[in-house]
């Protein structure tokens, strides 16, 4: 479903933040270290899952960091975000560690979760992950609760709930929205749209548009190039202040692309999509090449920078990745621990 | 589990009656204003007190803003209440009617019920949903459901099944203090039956069964309104020379087993009486339970008896066939006794 003939509404409402124009070199670099742990973790993931190392599958993030990160980015540590099956990237740009993020994956005590979450369920309270959630739309109602709670506490956090293009075929969004959006509650909708339900394309999934649908409640609903950081990052800061003064929710839609699979297993993808339009999305949609090349672009940073960021993320996550592995199973008696609180 | 011995209720030292919507009116009151966390959202909570009236007059004390009216999206609605309490705050969510708790499902078993396991104990859904059960209230079959055994499936979700005013206030309380998302169902028909509610402030327990009435040859164990067919049962059953026991569990989750195994050792016989569905219903986990536990003391199969595996018809004469009676329950137990 493309989006480019729907109407960006309520843009007038979207105060300029002065302090966007002075987003300094040493901020973009992180945002890149930021999408370059991402990307990172994944390959990882991926590595571990082919070698038999991890337990069953998991969902990568790589080609959508912009989304992650430039939302992330916008938000405070203590605003809270809900997140999905493919959610690794949430919790890395919302401030997990790696090393506890890849024993939470291989199932070990040390992990987020002790072990009892897995890929699909991790949740860190230090950081506000209310937990990535495994069905799909399932945390519209919690995200929205939380904006509720926020309300309720008359606290200036924000609720992030970020979901993909699939979700939007779930009632339970549009039941939270209309609620969200009649309260005016802090909670920004963020919709990854990479354009495939598993194996399906929007197309065949959505009728309209996904804006339209939004704009429906009356929420302020804006698109944007989800490959392209300063976009999301632009765009999120205006929706958030917004939402902490009490502007209300706001919809995000971010166009974006999953350059793998729907799960790790998922590598014959032929029958539903070309390689050639993965080709295309890789080369010259790239999320972290786009930042890079503007950066330089401006003059404000060269390129041998990017290269060491990679080199120094990639041994922070070899030594994660080694953590995890070398990390101890739970004991089994702890199975039935936490049931109840 | 361990079972803290069972307690009477004190029904006899109070001469405060109200009656069982009453009693929940004024536990919930009490606790929001001991506790300025707990709210209530749901479908006409507010000025309209629900269609019960049960709720009549909160919103007077607590606003708009704890007693917040919400639109027609029951899963929205459990949603929210999962999202706020992780965040700090202690939701009751009212669900109008029982059979509206289908829609609720995702939000009470993958996201309530699992939160706390999923993430390591670390996040906590102190989370009450409100709901009803009941039939022979003439509202057909998607208004008269007791589904309390759907959620007493799902490991992680606490379910209360009061029978008296007495037991509801108490048990509403400890809900509302709990950390655990728990349902508790009301029988819609009890609403106005009265009984003793002392002043002062109680809690009753989760997880301990209550003896309503003590006796030596026969357990009948009742759930929420059945629980009356059973006293009921039993008045007559003492005219007929047998002594029926009458065992409350009062939470299928957690479920008091000593109490229920200890009075089938007692009396060697038991029935149970619940108005769920049948076929895999509480029933059937209370009878394993008493079955496995008391084995060697039974004299007679434990039986069972709920609501017919039917969809339950409007028509009273159709619907009234559906719900077990006191008049079933006595001619059971005279078979059991072999008093014939």
């Amino acid at each position: 479903m493309t989006q480019s003939e729907s109407p960006i509404v309520d843009a007038a409402n979207l105060r300029p933040e002065p302090s966007d124009l002075e987003i300094d070199r040493e901020q973009w670099l992180h945002m890149y270290e930021q999408m370059c742990k991402i990307r990172s973790f994944e390959e990882n993931a991926n590595e571990l899952y082919l070698s038999r190392k991890m337990p069953g599958l998991t969902h990568l993030y790589i080609g959508e960091e912009a989304v992650a990160v430039g939302v992330c980015e916008a938000l405070r540590k203590d605003d809270y975000i809900t997140s999905t099956h493919r959610g690794h990237g949430h919790c890395v740009a919302k401030g997990a560690k790696l090393d506890r993020m890849f024993a939470e994956l291989l199932g070990k005590e040390a992990g987020y979760c002790r072990g009892k979450g897995g890929s699909m369920h991790i949740a860190d309270q230090e950081t506000g992950n209310l937990g990535a959630n495994a069905i799909v739309g399932g945390s519209a109602g919690i995200a929205t609760g939380a904006g509720l709670s926020i309300k309720m506490r008359g606290s200036d956090q924000v609720a992030v709930c970020f979901f993909g293009d699939g979700a939007m075929g779930q009632g339970l969004f549009y039941e939270s929205a209309n609620m969200a959006q009649l309260w005016k509650l802090p909670v920004i909708y963020v919709c990854e749209n990479n354009q495939y339900g598993e194996y399906t394309k929007n197309s065949e999934a959505a009728a309209g548009t996904y804006l339209g649908r939004a704009q429906a409640f009356g929420m302020l609903s804006v698109e944007v190039d989800g490959q392209d950081i300063r976009d999301v990052y632009s765009t999120m800061r205006r929706l958030v202040a917004r939402a902490r003064r009490g502007g209300g929710p706001a919809f995000l839609l971010c166009n974006t692309y999953r350059f793998l699979g729907h799960h790790v297993g998922d590598v014959n993808r032929e029958y539903y999509r070309s390689k050639a339009e993965e080709e295309e999305w890789r080369t010259a949609r790239d999320p972290m090449q786009l930042l890079a090349g503007w950066l330089v672009e401006q003059g404000l940073a060269e390129k041998a920078i990017f290269a060491q960021i990679e080199q120094e993320v990639s041994n922070e996550v070899s030594v994660a990745v080694d953590f995890a592995l070398n990390a101890p199973y739970p004991a089994v008696e702890e199975v039935d621990q936490h049931v109840f609180a | 589990m361990s079972s803290p011995k069972s307690t009477q209720s004190p029904t006899q030292f109070s001469e405060r009656q109200l009656t069982f919507g009453e009693a929940i009116k004024e536990a919930i009151a009490e606790e929001m204003r001991r506790d300025k966390r707990v709210f209530i959202i749901g479908e006409d909570v507010a000025e309209a007190g629900t269609p019960f009236k049960v709720l009549l007059g909160l919103v007077d004390e607590f606003g708009t803003e704890r007693v917040i009216d919400s639109p027609i999206s029951e899963a929205g609605i459990a949603g929210l209440g999962v999202g706020a309490a992780i965040t700090g705050m202690r939701p009751i969510v009212d669900i109008m009617f029982g059979d509206f708790t289908t829609l609720t499902m995702d939000q009470m078993v993958n996201q309530a019920a699992k939160t706390h396991y999923m993430s390591g104990g670390k996040l906590k859904v102190p989370l009450v949903l409100r709901t009803t059960m009941g039939a022979t209230r003439r509202s057909a079959a998607q208004h008269s459901q007791s589904l309390h055994a759907w959620l007493s499936h799902i490991p992680g979700l606490k379910v209360a099944v009061p029978a008296t005013p007495y037991d509801a206030k108490g048990l509403w309380k400890t809900a509302i203090r709990d950390d655990n998302p728990i349902a508790i169902f009301e029988d819609k028909m009890m609403y106005t039956l009265k009984g003793s509610v002392p002043e002062g402030e109680y809690t009753i327990p989760f997880g301990v069964a209550d003896i309503k009435r003590e006796g030596t040859d026969i357990t009948l164990v009742g759930t929420s309104s059945m629980v009356h067919i059973a006293l009921e049962a039993a008045d007559a059953l003492a005219e007929l020379g047998i002594s029926a026991e009458v065992v409350d569990p009062r939470t299928t989750v957690p479920l008091d087993k000593q109490a229920l195994v200890d009075s089938a050792k007692k009396t060697s016989r038991a029935i149970i009486i619940d108005e769920g569905y049948e076929q895999y219903g509480a029933t059937a986990e209370i009878a394993s339970v008493i079955a496995d536990g008391a084995f060697y003391y039974l004299d007679a199969p434990v039986k069972r008896m709920g609501a017919m595996n039917v969809p339950i018809p409007f028509s009273p004469v159709l619907e009234d066939v559906t719900v077990p009676t006191a008049a079933q329950v006595i001619e059971l137990a005279k078979d059991l006794c072999g008093k014939r």
